[in-house]
């Protein structure tokens, strides 16, 4: 091959690249365009404190249905903190047991799984028994979501602790466990609060599993025990309804939605990379 | 004398309780770390138990539909819950096509993102690029969905299907055959294609990265151009974690639910067209829960289940596995 024409092919190949990293951003800014435009007109004040409007009638709000999110993932974080954050201090603790080897790879596998598997393991676990759908059922698939991002953040951000900080108040008298919990646990929080945020901001946009769950609300509730409206749910009801009233409170769901879940991962990015001096994750 | 003689007396018996106290905190502690060891060991075994269990109740729950039906199950192409009839090979050819064909397309993007970001990227270009990238995975799969049927759909039906028919005028092949409805298998492959593009460009960055800077030095060194080096030296060293990248990409899109549920169309079909509308597994799942009104239809949809926790779980050990390979520097 000439020189002239290897000189070509690297000039043409090294492009593409620059091409497909503007191709590869395009989507996302589309995707911001368009929920900027549609949504921005449709959240004003009402949107966050009222009811849904009946069918045919235009205005209307989401006020249940954002409660219904806060307290699902509420729900849901009562069951995957403990075990995220207890789970997190076994493996990095016993790093090498190999029962550690075993729960890390388990828990890679559980992220995995697809959301609609959570929702429907939740299904035949709460509602088929009880014969009802119930914010708690939606709690326990989101729950199970949460464990294995909140046990990896645990994980790694008591990695950071320095083994001399365990040292020093093992030297001091401190119990094994104290040690653990007041200072290692205590140094690495900040760190495992953006893991915990970054779970939140993950399963709080979650759909597929809540549908047959928490199923959704028309009406205020905020009982456990009962049909739960949620933000994505309803978002998801408005954009397949062939209405444009609600197609335009879908689009406003959807950019409070995004918004809320943009915040929440930017502020936990921005407070790790801080701390410890990286690049979130 | 006498005040020495006390003193001496009291911190010897000061040390004594001293060590007394030393002692049972120690008797104390011991428990205590008892306690501690398990509890965290409960919390970590939580997890195995976890997954047992979600194993077990849907493979149980879906146990009756898939013993009625046997390998028909699989293959049978006729869904038909008010005869009671379930073959979920639409379903099954829905989700590996629609999957496949947004790895067809995510794929060169995303590694093509990785290179530019790893080798070619200015400094200042590199974050703001990386960070837009990787936001694509923060968006709910509901807000795709919702862009997907209101502004993707509708380009898809008025631009791209009628160019591909009267511009190119490819309308007789199999592959773009049929009426354009807009919700049809081409567009759940765009949605999922962006949708797993952070992924596997997440991946593929981090193991161009691991990439030691020796291989890239060797081959400048010989003279190669600066593709060459990074065809010749860089990706082979990198490919089996940026398949793996890939493969962690597929288990993404297999099991993806509601975006692709928006824009798929939802018919129990196998058509060879991509603009024909089709279904997933999980898009089933969604779809019809529900309003399954007979223990049979339950039982088919968790036998579907049962068959998409198998695959993606099988998808995932090999992901992982390949990435690990890698990341050790050992492929």
């Amino acid at each position: 091959m000439s020189l002239a024409r290897r000189r070509a092919i690297n000039v043409v190949m090294i492009t593409l690249t620059y091409v497909a990293a503007i191709i590869a951003t395009l989507p996302l800014l589309f995707i911001l365009l368009h929920l900027l435009r549609q949504g921005a007109t449709a959240v004003n004040w009402n949107f966050f404190t009222r009811m849904p409007a009946p069918t045919g009638e235009s205005g209307g709000g989401m006020a249940n249905a954002i409660v219904g999110t806060g307290i699902i993932v509420l729900l849901a974080s009562a069951l995957g903190l403990p075990v995220g954050i207890g789970a997190g201090l076994f493996l990095a603790e016993n790093r090498r047991a190999r029962l550690a080897t075993i729960v890390r790879f388990l828990s890679d596998v559980l992220n995995g799984l697809p959301s609609i598997v959570l929702g429907i393991f939740a299904w035949q676990l709460v509602v088929r028994p009880f014969k009802h759908f119930s914010a708690l059922a939606g709690g326990l698939a989101l729950g199970a979501m949460m464990i294995p991002l909140v046990t990896r953040a645990t994980e790694e951000m008591i990695r950071l602790v320095p083994v001399s900080m365990r040292e020093a108040a093992l030297a001091l008298g401190y119990s094994k466990w104290r040690a653990s919990l007041s200072v290692v646990l205590r140094t690495a929080l900040p760190g495992i609060v953006t893991g915990a945020l970054m779970a939140v901001a993950r399963i709080a946009g979650e759909t597929a599993p809540l549908i047959f769950t928490a199923f959704g609300n028309q009406f205020w509730s905020v009982s456990p025990t009962q049909p739960i409206a949620a933000l994505p749910l309803q978002i998801y009801t408005y954009a397949i309804s062939p209405y444009d009233d609600w197609h335009a409170q879908a689009w406003a769901g959807a950019l409070v939605l995004l918004g809320f879940v943009l915040v929440i991962s930017l502020a936990a990015r921005f407070a790790t990379r801080s701390r410890f001096g990286l690049g979130g994750d | 004398m006498d005040h020495s003689k006390t003193e001496a007396a009291w911190s010897a018996s000061s040390a004594r309780k001293r060590s007394a106290a030393i002692v049972v905190r120690m008797g104390g502690s011991s428990n205590g770390d008892r306690v501690y060891r398990w509890v965290t060991t409960g919390f970590a075994l939580f997890i195995p138990i976890l997954l047992l269990l979600i194993a077990a109740e849907v493979f149980v729950a879906g146990w009756p539909a898939l013993s009625k039906f046997g390998v028909g199950f699989f293959t049978g192409t006729e869904w038909d819950p008010v005869n009671g009839r379930f073959g979920a090979a639409p379903a099954l050819f829905g989700t590996i096509v629609s999957s496949l064909l947004a790895l067809i397309l995510a794929t060169p993007l995303a590694v093509g993102v990785a290179i530019f970001l790893s080798e070619f990227a200015p400094r200042w270009i590199r974050r703001p690029v990386a960070f837009l990238v990787d936001l694509l995975a923060a968006i709910p799969s509901v807000v795709y969905g919702l862009w997907g049927i209101l502004v993707l759909v509708p380009v898809l039906r008025e631009h791209v299907m009628p160019f591909f028919k009267e511009t190119l005028r490819l309308g007789n092949l199999p592959l773009f055959s049929g009426p354009s409805y807009g919700p049809s298998m081409l567009a759940a492959a765009c949605i999922l294609a962006i949708m797993v593009l952070p992924y596997i460009s997440a991946v593929s960055r981090e193991v161009l990265m691991a990439v030691p800077r020796s291989q890239r030095e060797a081959a400048l060194a010989l003279g190669a151009t600066r593709w060459e080096m990074i065809w010749d030296a860089v990706l082979p060293f990198a490919r089996s974690g940026i398949i793996g990248g890939v493969i962690l990409g597929l288990g993404r899109a297999l099991g993806e639910t509601m975006a692709v549920t928006m824009v798929i169309g939802n018919r129990h079909a196998i058509s060879a067209s991509l603009f024909a509308p089709g279904y997933t597994m999980a898009s089933v799942i969604a779809n019809e829960f529900s309003e399954a009104t007979n223990d049979l239809h339950v039982s088919a949809l968790m036998a579907v289940g049962a068959a998409l926790f198998l695959v993606t779980v099988l998808v995932n050990v090999i992901a992982r596995w390949l990435v690990w390979r890698t990341a050790r520097g050992g492929a």
